[in-house]
């Protein structure tokens, strides 16, 4: 696993990614602990997980939604987006839909395909925490969530487009 | 011009040092290539043919004084002292040094200028209509919401890595003067019966392999819904769109695969969470976005001058210059210029940095400092006085811009193609020059009226072939360039009831050598047919149909059928 960062520092990372085997075969679920259960099992054994005494996350690849988990939302403590590679944007709707649609409230992680130089963009539409591929420096990607000042456009951190902060300051 | 306030700046200065960085990492082997590679287009940098290449971003087209002596600065100091103004109405330097990129990047910085998003799947500079703000047909002054569009899509977190690039145009006048209807995204200012502004949106429109006319997914959006609206269609499209084939990608794929009413029930599902949410355009920021334009101070001037009129009707080089290159001004008194860039010899669009300070130094004696470039590849001062235009056309025409080709068969439009371009499957430049060499003959030329002529060098359709009254590609058949041409395209409704339109291939292709007896044989057809000089040549295209312009090419159908029993024997 490559590095977390959380919170806009280096994190010790107590959740466990629960992914099928090279053959598909379903991952083995602990008897305990913080556990990301990947969309497709969460849907197949709800039930069982419900019972789970650690803490749940959910999984979602790039072309799963957010629909398909909204009502079960309050029950997961994070939601990992999966990037199958830099370039697909997919999972930045997929943030902001989490954030700015559903109220979500709880860690949303980025993982996968997390470089460097997305992570600014990423952090905009909502993520608050960052798996780094294993091969990226963590500490010099620590400078890169704030590359840009400002935005033009709204986005989950910045819930009022620049126009109308400008407008604002400009009566003040 | 648009004028940046503090704001503005910052950002175009804090992507300078972004790249700096990305290019050091890169440089000192901590950046793969295909990584780097991501991120250098979204600053414009191919790595081409014989070297790298940079987009330069003019937004919307419009230029200053100022900033294109920084282009002849950065031509000359950085490259060959030369560039090419490109179909998109971007600026193209063909020899600079990838570890000098960020220094170029850092010079135009300093003239509120960048390379922000002229390539990758990103969403690209916005074009609008060259006359913008000037043309006596204007509903609204396209640079305003161009400026906003460019502002909300510039650095935009959520659709900064969409599955393919992505294209908008807007058109502010009544004749569109855009090709609003090949882009991704293309806005037309309308009024309503109320006299209120909107915009008629067409979706999915585009050239490249599958070239497609937009549909239109809206007739009337109120302009307060723009931000909101054009949000909607690009979730959709980032969301959905294809991202498992490159030539599947574009939103016309997704457009056409949903159906098109499909398409404009999901993104009505998607805006109708975003309608009337903050990004809802207010008077406020309208007024505040024009307000940083600066704006010509023009005189109070009777609507011709004496001089003028003399040298109008004394000189037949000025009066043809005048008929072709000088258009209608809405302020009595000024006209709008176009400087040819279509001197036989002379590659479509390309200008060495001393013709940039000339021109750079006419613009501020005669139209207030400020040029535009139009998607035809032409430069434009928009601001004339009528009594200077004799003056004008005299310096122009010593400088080799005074070709009065605007509208006629030699003011083609021509990619780099094969010359430069590594995607190019063949050379486009000679071609050009081979036809305008062909058509030497000024009368002639203006006999046969107003005619497009597009040269692509591959399906890329950079040259916008598609939409070529005549449309040449270039094609590779085993190794060899050879050209296939279309005819009946058309780039939009620049004249009332004739409407965009794809052009159709009218048989096999041809070798280079032949291509300017093909495009006489097109052109005799079409003088015979025609009926009068009024209608023009793609007006009887679409009068007649193809069929009669590929007898006159390649003989009767059976003509045709014999020539291939022939070409079948003997094989």
């Amino acid at each position: 696993m490559g590095t977390l960062i959380k919170e806009q520092r280096i994190a010790a990372d107590s959740w466990r990614l629960l992914s099928r085997g090279p053959g598909g075969e379903p991952p083995e679920v602990p008897a305990q602990g913080d556990v990301i259960v990947p969309l497709a099992l969460w849907l197949e054994r709800r039930d069982a997980f419900l019972a789970y005494p650690g803490r749940l996350g959910v999984w979602l690849d790039a072309n799963e939604g957010p629909e398909a988990i909204a009502s079960d939302l309050p029950r997961f403590a994070l939601v990992a987006v999966n990037f199958p590679k830099f370039g697909d944007g997919r999972g930045y709707s997929i943030a902001r839909l989490l954030r700015e649609r559903y109220g979500y409230r709880g860690e949303l992680r980025a993982i996968g395909d997390v470089l460097h130089d997305h992570l600014h963009f990423m952090k905009q539409c909502g993520f608050d925490a960052f798996v780094l591929r294993e091969d990226q420096d963590a500490q010099a990607a620590l400078s890169a969530l704030d590359t840009f000042s400002e935005g033009y456009q709204t986005s989950a951190l910045r819930p009022v487009p620049l126009f109308r902060r400008r407008l604002a300051a400009g009566k003040r | 011009m648009y004028l940046y306030d503090e704001i503005d700046q910052k950002l175009v200065d804090e992507r300078v040092a972004q790249f700096r960085d990305q290019t050091r990492r890169f440089l000192a082997g901590k950046l793969s290539e295909d990584e780097f590679r991501a991120l250098r287009l979204r600053n414009g940098l191919y790595i081409q043919r014989y070297a790298p290449m940079l987009r330069i971003a003019i937004p919307y087209g419009l230029l200053s004084t100022k900033q294109l002596r920084k282009f002849a600065h950065i031509t000359r100091r950085y490259d060959r002292g030369y560039g090419h103004f490109s179909t998109r109405q971007n600026l193209q330097i063909n020899w600079p040094k990838l570890p000098q990129v960020p220094d170029i990047l850092a010079e135009l910085a300093t003239v509120q200028m960048h390379a922000i998003q002229t390539s990758g799947n990103s969403f690209r500079n916005i074009t609008t209509d060259h006359f913008a703000g000037v043309a006596s047909d204007e509903i609204v002054d396209s640079f305003v919401w161009c400026e906003i569009i460019r502002q909300w899509s510039t650095f935009h977190p959520e659709f900064s890595y969409l599955p393919r690039k992505f294209k908008f145009a807007m058109n502010g006048s009544r004749s569109d003067r855009a090709a609003v209807a090949v882009h991704d995204i293309g806005l037309h200012a309308v009024r309503n019966a109320n006299g209120e502004v909107g915009f008629k949106v067409l979706v999915g429109g585009g050239l490249g392999r599958t070239p497609m006319i937009g549909f239109v997914i809206r007739e009337f959006l109120p302009w307060r819904h723009l931000l909101t609206y054009s949000e909607a269609i690009l979730r959709v499209y980032n969301r959905y769109g294809r991202r498992d084939n490159i030539h599947k990608a574009r939103i016309k794929i997704l457009v056409k695969e949903r159906g098109p009413e499909k398409f404009r029930e999901e993104v009505d599902a998607e805006w109708a969470h975003l309608k009337d949410g903050p990004s809802t355009l207010v008077p406020e920021e309208i007024a505040r976005i024009e307000s940083r334009f600066t704006r010509p101070s023009y005189l109070q001037l009777p609507a011709t001058d004496a001089g003028f009129e003399t040298a109008h009707a004394t000189d037949r080089a000025f009066a043809n210059w005048h008929k072709r290159n000088v258009h209608p001004h809405k302020k009595a008194g000024y006209a709008a210029v176009t400087l040819s860039l279509k001197q036989t010899g002379v590659p479509p669009g390309d200008v060495t940095a001393d013709q940039m300070e000339r021109i750079a130094d006419l613009a501020d004696r005669y139209s207030f400092g400020e040029l535009r470039v139009s998607h035809e590849q032409n430069l434009i001062f928009a601001d004339v006085q009528i009594a200077d235009l004799h003056a004008l056309w005299g310096e122009i025409r010593a400088l080799g811009f005074a070709t009065p080709n605007i509208g006629l068969l030699t003011n083609i439009i021509c990619c780099p193609g094969g010359d430069f371009c590594s995607l190019a499957n063949a050379k486009s430049i000679p071609v050009a020059e081979a036809i305008q060499q062909r058509f030497d003959d000024l009368d002639y030329l203006h006999d046969i009226g107003e005619i497009d002529v597009n040269i692509s060098g591959c399906m890329n359709a950079c040259g916008h072939h598609h939409v070529g009254h005549i449309g040449i590609l270039g094609v590779d058949k085993n190794g060899e360039e050879w050209y296939q041409i279309e005819i009946g395209g058309n780039q939009g409704e620049v004249r009332p009831g004739v409407g965009a339109s794809l052009g159709k291939v009218i048989g096999p292709s041809f070798a280079r050598a032949e291509i300017p007896d093909v495009i006489e044989k097109l052109i005799e057809c079409y003088l015979t047919r025609r009926d009068g000089d009024a209608e023009r040549f793609i007006d009887v295209v679409h009068r007649i149909g193809v069929e009669p312009f590929k007898e006159s090419v390649y003989g009767n159908a059976d003509q045709r059928a014999a020539h291939r029993r022939g070409q079948l024997a003997s094989a």
